[in-house]
């Protein structure tokens, strides 16, 4: 259809500042115009709206990279509000969107060659998964947008198509009942939805379910490591205080460079079992034996814990070896266990009897390892 | 590949009597939980729920009832604690005290 025939009652004093989402976020249009992923603009009924880009820019790219690795995650959302895909008029359909940025940037970068709406709720710049379990994502915000941009002038149809995994925040039945639209939920994947789209808005059952693959596990793990950086600093510390002590409680010569060389040979057995629970354990999950995943933690770090004593430190005395027979399987199953939040297949039942049992094996091993690795240092 | 956590353990619970038969619930459930048997919804992969609400949410006769959460042992910990959680941004899901609705 052509943009005239949709454009049919005209807003007459467009200013650039009358907004999609109503006068509380006239000042995020303003925002919103400066951004890389809109490429002009659409005029409608309900005020100017903003054509976004279906391609990811070097800027979009970086920001991704950053926010995977846990540097100004809390803040990368974009506007909510009303955006356009190509040319979209009165019977386009409309795909409803989380404002975290790198999930309304895996939305658009599958819309290419589509004209359609996109309506970005105010999940406070949280994913959709969780923002759905908070209600962010949800059945209020999801009416409250849908009123504040106009859509109903707007559309002519009444149907949103909401991913599928915001179903946890919205309930289609109480959308529907509040502002008439109907709710669809689409694929998991956004790569899905030309697909889904094409067939009529109808989702193969591949489509409904979360994969979890390799690749899925892997993005998750710099934030899991980024995480990492002040425990480890606050433990080099430690073992170099460690090293310190015990050189001058024996009376030998202090000099500077094999102390530190000396704490970070004493510290690589345990950066590895941090390895472990926050890499090893995520990008082997489905490969090692065991359900819960402190029990995986545990196992690999077992297993590490055998070969650095066998093969790095054969000369370790007895307190040392138990040094790493507790504290290194500990880190690794704290760790492993801490992976259950990024996983997609943990219930909150689940995890809480694997703690009930796991969390004071945990503590009492680490408990034992330091006294075990402090007591190594002056015996 | 279908990922499996522990057995026995989730709260989830559907009322056939109360069922429609509309079929929502096969399709929010993203880990393949119910099948529609005829014209009534039926649980036959129960361990594989991980208690996130989206059919309970999406069931307007109300036969579905579950417990729901974020299976994330951060967040349990931050909470026995008493710290609010900051794991993925501030209106993080990941907290206790956010699940019953
Ligand atoms: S959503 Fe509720 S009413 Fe509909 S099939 Fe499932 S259990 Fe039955
Ligand atoms: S709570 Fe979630 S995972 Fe469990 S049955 Fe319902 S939709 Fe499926």
């Amino acid at each position: 259809m052509s943009k005239k025939e949709f454009n049919l009652p005209m807003v007459e004093d467009h200013q650039p500042v009358s907004c999609c989402a109503g006068e509380e976020s006239a000042h995020k249009y303003g925002q919103a115009s400066e951004a890389g992923w809109v490429v002009g603009q659409i005029e409608t009924v309900a005020g100017p709206v903003h054509r976004i880009a279906t391609t990811l820019g070097g800027r979009d790219r970086l920001g991704s990279i950053k926010t995977r690795w846990g540097l100004g995650r809390m803040s990368y959302t974009i506007p909510p509000g009303l955006y356009g895909v190509g040319n979209p008029d009165h019977s386009s359909p409309v795909l409803v969107s989380a404002n975290y940025k790198l999930s309304f940037d895996s939305l658009r970068r599958e819309l290419s060659g589509l004209d359609l709406w996109v309506l970005v709720l105010d999940t406070k710049g949280v994913n959709v998964w969780c923002a759905a379990g908070k209600r962010t994502f949800g059945t209020e915000e999801v009416v409250r947008m849908v009123k504040a941009t106009r859509l109903p002038e707007l559309v002519s149809h009444r149907l949103l198509i909401l991913p599928q995994l915001s179903a946890p925040g919205v309930s289609a039945f109480k959308v529907r009942n509040r502002c008439g639209f109907k709710v669809i939920f689409g694929p998991v994947r956004a790569a899905d939805l030309p697909a889904f789209l094409k067939a009529g808005n109808r989702a193969e059952p591949a489509m409904r379910r979360t994969h979890f693959g390799l690749l899925d596990r892997l993005v998750l793990t710099p934030v899991e490591l980024s995480a990492l950086a002040k425990p480890l600093a606050v433990f080099t510390l430690f073992l170099f205080l460690l090293n310190l002590f015990s050189l001058l409680v024996s009376g030998g010569p202090v000099s500077p460079a094999p102390l530190i060389g000396q704490t970070l040979s004493d510290l690589f057995p345990f950066l590895v079992a941090m390895l472990i629970g926050a890499v090893f354990v995520p990008a082997l999950l489905p490969y090692i034996p065991g359900r819960a995943f402190s029990w995986k933690g545990l196992l690999l770090g077992l297993i590490w814990a055998a070969t650095y004593r066998g093969l790095f430190d054969p000369a370790a005395g007895w307190l040392q070896t138990a040094s790493y027979f507790l504290l290194i399987p500990a880190i690794a199953a704290f760790l492993g266990m801490n992976f259950t939040g990024s996983s997609t297949y943990t219930s909150l039942s689940g995890v809480v009897k694997e703690m009930k049992f796991a969390l004071p094996l945990i503590i009492t091993a680490a408990a034992l390892g330091l006294i075990a690795l402090v007591a190594a240092y002056f015996v | 590949m279908k990922f499996r956590y522990l057995n026995n353990v989730v709260t989830l619970k559907l009322d056939q009597d109360k069922c429609s038969g509309c079929g929502l619930c096969v399709e929010v459930c993203p880990q393949a939980v119910y099948t529609l048997n005829g014209k009534v919804s039926l649980i036959t992969d129960r361990d594989a729920c991980l208690e996130c609400g989206a059919c309970a949410q999406n069931c307007a006769p109300g036969a579905i009832t579950v417990r729901p959460g974020v299976g994330c042992a951060f967040a349990i910990l931050m909470d026995m604690f008493n710290i609010k959680s900051q794991c993925c941004g501030d209106a993080c899901s990941c907290s206790l005290d956010n699940v019953q609705d």
